[in-house]
């Protein structure tokens, strides 16, 4: 109910919005008029104070970095918490009461308390996807390269970005308050699976913590559907003249599905969560039947875990693609860039990534092959789960057949995206493995399933992430990263990634289950020491390397080489603004006019091998295609 | 094995100085670059290639080394099925894994940017994307259906005569109930439960006065067997990983699986060289404080063996003859 209240609500303001802005919109329709062009020329012009620019900014570039400066916070803080689960696996033998100060009564006897080591888990997992992943990731580049790439001043409405960001802001410190109270933050990883979670009886975690974990889910979703409603509408309506939606660079098109399937899947997620809630605070039994514990029989009867599971991996696995389409659309662009030839069916990559959209809806019970639902849902969940693969593998062919016979120049970003393709592959074709129900019994819920979603969602949306920020670091601040310190991060990185996740197919082939305190309790388990103390000293040196990274991010923002405006050489409209780093609303005279799609990239007959959208055909005869110079035949008469 | 390891890591650490090293060089070339110097993408084409040498390498050297401590042999009859299926599907995706990789690297390698290089113009060929398209889907149905016909025969209902076990979870522990000479188990109410009626049994039930309640799960060899799962508290999971069996255990439901031993523990002791070997239960679904050491030990033997053990349990009720005598509370419940 609530959610969609709220939505109403924001299609409200999006549609006043609009229609206080109906001049200006349709303006951008209205041929080369003088009129049109005097309204497309005007610039929002207000005074910018201190708070109106830094803090509640409406400025989608402003709202942008907010969004990555948060989410780099949060990353260190789950990259830390997966060291401590790591020590634990790898070295359990050290002496950890330094860490008293922090982790206070969670630490015994210079080892972390079983129930914090869970803790750990879920907050690492849901720290990592949500804060990181979904906000950091999507609520970064959405902002930052929706309105630049279609030509638009800002986003439909400025406002109802601004709130998002606080929405997540709040949702940030409910989640930083999980962490620190008392009992602990939740017990149960990071899909809080009732009863788990229900009863405090069965976990401490699933006491205040808990509580704090739902208040933090329901204000990020909230967060998220104002942003997505936004991005939608943004690129729906406020695209500049000759931007149809054929010639949107395939970033757009990444976060525009990325925008339509989190509208769609999160508000679930609320549903689910409110339920939960309900089951906690009131008794009611939707989860919930048969419970003994603690001595007591309780008085719930009636409910499902189940029912929770659907509805939890309704929103559960499009959130997969939530992660993983934008870090697609950012390297689809990079690649392009850096390899200087046009993307590789183009329309291929689009379809692919609407049929990704589709068939995410219906892949959801493949999580649930071994919870005890109806094994004929397993059936129907393995077709769609294994055909999911396809649309993937266009992609990974897309790629390679874009840097085959490119001119392939390795900037830190580049490098990224080389090896998030590489990523895509290691970790997608386990996807084949684990989709098929009757394999899953054995593999799921071990680290096979580990190491495939890591490769595949974390550091595959990871190296999406940093190779968005290499890339773009120039329009943010005006001034260009390290080069060296980059490739430094990526080699030391990429190569760490995969000592740490490759060997866990191993260990979950051998039955590890995840989520396991120590290994040391089964005879089957008795194997494989050496390499989980291997994984932990990878984990540890990856780790280490992000230092470089916060080190050339933090020092080129204020010390960095200053820019020049198109430092890529690069297609899209982001680079044709006058400054490097435009202020609000963009650009400063008219916003420009497209002509071509983005990726005229070592055209023949070209003079460079580059010609940015806003090129008139008529500059560029040489070049034309046929179909071009016929467009141009046209309009002359 | 972790000599191997410490040498891949030594090979990586020098990669890394020689990177160092290269990257320190190059902060005294040339000023005017294009968009990365000459010298910088040789570099890191080169690194490129030896990356995918490594890469490629270790990850086949060392399926090789483990080959045997990996997936262990299955002890059940489904589970040769569903081992011979993931060995089918893990060559099916190893093949493109190594060959897109090589791909993949090459690329970076062969059209790395140099002085005269310029990239072709070549953004569409419907063919290739037609092609690559429907190969991929055609291999993924055929792993679908092999895959679902496996499938449905581990899931089809179980035999008649199939030898029932109940797998009971709480925090931290599994209890076992046997449906005792009747071959029928009682009724259970979650309200009967208490300290020692850990099912919460209801005597009323004459089908559960002869159940027993062991403390291992014992199962003859060669016969179907019938595990019916439940939870008291939390969601757990019956995970036993010899057996290619995993089912959760969800308080409020009954979850079934059913499957034939193949090797009886003393066969397997002999097997695997390990004269302590035993079969375990694992808990797969996280549950709390103690989720890494919820154990249960099933033992196989010769169904004589078997018929021996079963003639031999007492009923749950001959050891605790006081929940006899306390019929009327249990009435409610009937």
């Amino acid at each position: 109910m609530l959610g969609v209240i709220i939505i109403l609500i924001i299609l409200l303001f999006i549609f006043n919005r609009a229609y206080i802005h109906r001049t200006r919109i349709l303006a951008y329709f209205i041929e080369d008029t003088k009129e049109a062009k005097a309204i497309r020329s005007t610039k929002e012009v207000h005074g910018e104070s201190f708070v109106t620019k830094y803090i509640f900014s409406t400025d989608h570039k402003m709202i942008a970095k907010q969004y990555l400066l948060t989410g780099i916070f949060w990353a260190v803080i789950g990259g830390l918490l997966s060291l401590l689960i790591r020590v634990q696996l790898g070295m359990p033998e050290m002496d950890l009461d330094w860490l008293e100060p922090v982790l206070g009564r969670w630490i015994t006897d210079g080892r972390i308390d079983p129930e914090y080591y869970l803790s750990a888990v879920t907050m690492h997992g849901a720290i990592m996807m949500f804060m990181v992943l979904t906000a950091g990731l999507s609520g970064t580049f959405s902002n930052l390269l929706i309105p630049l790439q279609i030509g638009a001043r800002d986003m439909a409405s400025g406002f109802l970005n601004m709130l998002s960001y606080w929405f997540f802001f709040i949702s940030s410190c409910f989640f930083l308050a999980t962490l620190v109270v008392e009992t602990g933050p939740p017990m149960g990883g990071w899909v809080v699976y009732p009863p788990l979670s229900v009863l405090p009886q069965a976990a401490p975690g699933s006491g205040m913590g808990m509580t704090l974990y739902i208040l933090g889910f329901v204000t990020f979703i909230i967060s998220i559907l104002l942003a997505g409603l936004n991005y939608i509408t943004t690129v729906i309506n406020l695209r500049t003249v000759g931007m149809s939606f054929s010639r949107l660079p395939l970033t757009v098109w990444a976060l525009f599905f990325t925008a339509i399937l989190a509208l769609f899947s999160f508000p679930v997620l609320l549903t689910s969560f409110l339920l939960l809630f309900f089951d906690r605070s009131f008794g009611t039994s939707f989860y919930l039947s048969d419970i003994y514990i603690a001595g007591e029989a309780l008085a719930y009867s009636g409910g499902s875990p189940l029912i929770y599971q659907h509805l939890f991996w309704f929103l559960g696995h499009p959130e997969v693609y939530i992660i993983f389409l934008p870090a697609l659309g950012i390297t689809s662009e990079i690649i392009s860039t850096c390899s200087r030839k046009p993307i590789f069916g183009y329309w291929f990559m689009v379809l692919a990534m609407l049929a990704i959209v589709f068939l995410s809806y219906v892949v959801w019970a493949h999580h649930m092959f071994t919870s005890g639902m109806d094994p004929f849902l397993g059936t129907v969940f393995t077709i769609t789960t294994v055909i999911i693969a396809v649309p993937s593998a266009i992609k990974t062919f897309n790629y390679i057949a874009t840097l085959w016979g490119g001119s392939i120049h390795f900037t830190p970003a580049m490098l990224f995206s080389i090896g998030l393709i590489s990523f895509l592959m290691s970790g997608g074709l386990t996807g084949i493995i684990i989709g098929n129900s009757p394999l899953d019994i054995q593999l799921h819920d071990t680290y096979y399933i580990v190491a495939h979603f890591h490769l595949v969602m974390g550091a595959l949306a990871f190296f999406g992430m940093f190779a968005g920020i290499y890339h773009w670091f120039p329009k943010m601040f005006g001034r260009m990263m390290n080069k060296k310190l980059g490739y430094i991060h990526f080699w030391i990185t990429f190569i760490g990634t995969y000592l740490v996740f490759m060997p866990m197919h191993f260990i979950g082939m051998a039955g590890f289950p995840r989520r396991y305190y120590t290994f040391t309790a089964f005879q089957y388990m008795d194997r494989f020491n050496n390499l989980n103390l291997f994984i932990t000293i990878a984990s540890i040196i990856t780790f280490a390397a992000q230092l470089i990274f916060l080190y050339n991010f933090f020092y080129s923002m204020y010390k960095g080489k200053k820019a020049p405006r198109n430092p890529w050489k690069s297609n899209t409209l982001e680079w044709t603004t006058e400054k490097v780093v435009p202020g609000h609303g963009n650009w400063e005279g008219s916003i420009p006019t497209v002509y071509r799609w983005p990726y005229d990239y070592s055209k023949p007959g070209a003079p460079d091998d580059f010609i940015p959208q806003n090129i008139p055909l008529m500059q560029t005869k040489d070049s034309n295609t046929e179909e071009e110079n016929n467009i141009l035949e046209r309009q002359r008469l | 094995m972790t000599e191997i390891l410490f040498y891949i890591t030594g090979v990586l650490l020098l990669i890394i100085f020689y990177l160092v090293y290269k990257a320190l060089r190059l902060l005294y070339i040339s000023k005017k670059r294009p968009l990365t110097s000459v010298k910088s993408n040789d570099v890191n084409a080169y690194l490129m290639l030896a990356f995918l040498l490594l890469f490629l390498g270790g990850f086949w050297g060392y399926s090789f080394y483990v080959s045997d401590e990996g997936l262990a042999e299955a002890a059940s009859e489904h589970g040769d099925r569903v081992d011979k299926l993931f060995w089918i599907a893990t060559t099916v995706i190893l093949i493109p894994f190594t060959l897109l990789h090589i791909l993949l690297f090459w690329a970076a390698f062969r059209f790395r940017h140099k002085k005269d290089r310029s990239a072709k113009y070549y953004p569409y060929n419907f063919k290739l994307e037609i092609s690559w398209t429907v190969i991929t889907a055609g291999t993924l149905i055929a792993l679908i259906a092999m895959g679902i016909i496996l499938w449905s025969d581990v899931k089809s209902p179980p035999p008649k005569e199939a030898e029932v076990v109940e797998i009971l979870g709480a925090q931290y522990v599994w209890f076992i109930r046997y449906p005792g000479t009747d071959g029928k188990l009682g009724k259970t109410d979650y309200r009967l439960i208490d300290d020692k009626n850990s099912f919460g049994m209801n005597l009323n039930d004459p089908a559960a006065t002869d159940d027993f309640t062991p403390p291992r799960i014992h199962i003859p060899k060669g016969q179907p067997v019938l595990f019916l799962i439940r939870s008291r508290d939390v969601i757990h999971s019956v995970f036993a990983p010899h057996f290619r069996l995993k089912m959760d255990a969800v308080p409020g439901m009954t979850t079934q699986f059913w499957f034939i031993p193949k090797y009886t523990t003393e066969e397997m002791r002999s097997k695997t060289g390990n004269p302590d070997f035993n079969y375990e239960i694992a808990c797969a679904e996280i549950c709390g404080r103690g989720h890494f050491a919820m154990k249960m030990i099933i033992v196989v033997e010769e169904p004589e063996d078997y018929r021996e053990w079963y003639q031999q349990q007492r009923s749950w009720v001959s050891q605790h003859p006081a929940y006899l005598s306390n019929h009327g509370n249990q009435n409610k419940y009937k």
